[in-house]
């Protein structure tokens, strides 16, 4: 039973760990960057959320949205500001542009939310945790896997469906090619960065909502999403839906039945594994190759 | 020089640079007319596809840049403008290699080739079109466009320059790597494509026999400069080009250590 417990908690909490893959790996399929701001952007969006809340006493389903409009601005004025000054420059000198924005993100969140843990009310999201057998389920966890399955089946149906969901699916698989058939492949990378950036926002609303928001530890969320995204391979946003899960699952399992401590690592374990047995991840884009 | 009206895109006297040192083009100079097959001959690094991205502007993304001279597309320099831009005016640079969307499905490859505004309504009227064209592409629609087949890829690479009804196309060896019934098929699809919808080609072709076949007007490229040019049937009946671009010579089947030579000074007019 104890094992259930453990298993269905670890799902639940998975969800957040997607959203924050999901939000690596859409800025990784379109322009090949490995963001490491992404834990910094998601804390911040977090933070939005919380000034809205708790500084502007506005009920959350103003707030969300409002921290949702924020995170569309910042994604957008990080790929203009940060991103556009370094196109056709070496991939690593990007990367590390990313780096040194994560720097700077925690500089300004200490600035402006101070280092001190803040939290959100805790009945901003209706209802109570929700016992199934003898399982037990906290409110906020089944709102966060709610609100991860809206998410995802609304990427679904962007990418599938609408017209920018298509290019942004071409510029990820080739950026001349895409060129050459008009599309701005630079609008499309904002809009992949303020894609991403709600994503992340998401993330960092239901972590400071389920523990606490601080500059210190709130990024350290992403360090859970990196296995995800290389389990679920860099390039597939199911991927990092599966993948995020499973490290949830991984998680609470190890962390539970055996050793809390040993729980916070065992996702690196197998992330090892992993890259030594099947290095394009589980769900990775396969090379197609005719012969 | 005195420019006819009936130009639709003209180079005029273009340089070429890679990371601004590396010169490729040393003064090009073309004109395509409406309605006209024109087509662009020479040999491997002879800069035509050079020609061609710095008509569509793909050249800006790999760190290449027309340093002098201009190319003006109906009577608007383009040669600073970005290359989504161009492609939106009209012109559309079909890739070498016939690169495709692998992971994408057929019909969304075609999609992807649909520039404009219209609604899904306006994007069926033109995937019709190419269908009719290339009917097989109907039935290939819904599979991962990598596992086609070269032939189809190739088919499928002119229908999605096609879906943007451009006024120009530039075609760049859409010959390379099929086989010969194949290319017999993309040569007459081409020649239909602009004797039913008007568009202006520029072909760069390796295979000169083919091209000079459909072509109404014929540019020779040498050591990135224009060296040769007329109307396709003249320059067939050259004994240069016959000799070193269609493999046809007078010179019988032995080749003393004097042909070469003569070849070399034959040939240095060309470049």
């Amino acid at each position: 039973m104890l094992t259930m417990q453990f298993l269905v908690t670890g799902i639940l909490t998975g969800g957040i760990y997607a959203l924050v893959a999901v939000s690596i790996v859409l800025i990784y399929k379109a322009t090949r960057i490995f963001n490491f701001a992404v834990g910094e952007m998601l804390a911040l969006g977090g933070y939005f959320c919380y000034s809205f809340v708790v500084w502007g006493g506005l009920p959350l389903w103003i707030s969300l949205p409002g921290a949702l409009v924020m995170a569309v601005i910042v994604g957008a004025l990080v790929e203009r500001l940060v991103l556009r000054p370094l196109l056709s420059q070496p991939l690593l000198t990007i990367i590390m542009a990313t780096l040194a924005l994560s720097v700077l993100l925690k500089g300004i969140m200490l600035m402006v939310w101070t280092g001190y843990d803040v939290g959100f009310p805790k009945n901003l999201l209706p209802g109570k945790t929700v016992l199934v057998g003898m399982i037990a389920m906290s409110h906020e966890l089944l709102w966060a896997f709610g609100i991860t399955l809206v998410a995802f089946a609304g990427l679904a149906y962007f990418f599938m469906k609408t017209r920018t969901g298509l290019k942004m699916r071409g510029v990820s698989e080739d950026h001349e090619l895409s060129m050459a058939c008009g599309v701005n492949i630079v609008t499309i990378f904002a809009v992949t960065w303020m894609l991403a950036a709600v994503m992340g926002t998401l993330a960092g609303f239901l972590m400071g909502y389920r523990l606490a928001l601080a500059p210190s530890y709130t990024p350290l969320l992403a360090l859970k999403a990196f296995p995800a995204v290389i389990f679920g391979g860099l390039e597939s946003i199911p991927g990092a839906l599966i993948g995020g899960l499973l490290i949830g699952v991984i998680e609470g399992l190890v962390g539970g039945l055996i050793d809390p401590n040993l729980g916070e690592v065992s996702a690196y374990i197998l992330l090892l594994l992993v890259l030594i047995f099947k290095p394009e991840g589980l769900f990775g884009l396969k090379r197609i190759e005719r012969v | 020089m005195v420019r006819e009206v009936v130009d639709i895109l003209a180079v005029n006297q273009i340089e070429v640079f890679y990371h601004n040192v590396i010169q490729v083009l040393k003064g090009v100079s073309l004109e395509v007319r409406e309605k006209q097959i024109v087509s662009l001959l020479g040999a491997n690094g002879a800069g035509k596809t050079t020609t061609l991205k710095a008509i569509s502007g793909l050249l800006k993304a790999e760190a290449g840049m027309v340093t002098d001279g201009d190319i003006v597309f109906m009577d608007k320099r383009i040669d600073r403008d970005l290359a989504h831009k161009i492609a939106k005016m009209g012109i559309i640079q079909v890739l070498e290699g016939r690169p495709v969307f692998q992971h994408l499905t057929a019909e969304e490859n075609l999609r992807m080739g649909f520039i404009g505004s219209g609604g899904e309504k306006d994007i069926q009227k033109h995937l019709e079109l190419v269908y009719g064209l290339f009917p097989r592409l109907r039935s290939l629609k819904n599979r991962t466009s990598g596992f086609l087949s070269g032939g189809e890829q190739q088919m499928m690479v002119i229908g999605r320059a096609l879906l943007s009804s451009p006024k120009v196309m530039l075609l760049d060896e859409p010959s390379l790597g099929l086989a010969p019934l194949l290319i017999q098929g993309i040569f007459k699809i081409i020649k239909q494509i602009n004797e039913e919808r008007k568009t202006a080609l520029l072909l760069v072709e390796q295979n000169a026999l083919a091209a000079l076949e459909i072509a109404d007007y014929c540019y020779v490229m040498e050591n990135g400069r224009v060296v040769m040019d007329g109307p396709a049937d003249q320059l067939k009946e050259n004994e240069d080009i016959k000799e070193f671009y269609l493999g046809l010579s007078k010179v019988g089947s032995r080749k003393s250590y004097k042909d070469v030579k003569h070849y070399k000074r034959r040939k240095r007019w060309l470049s």
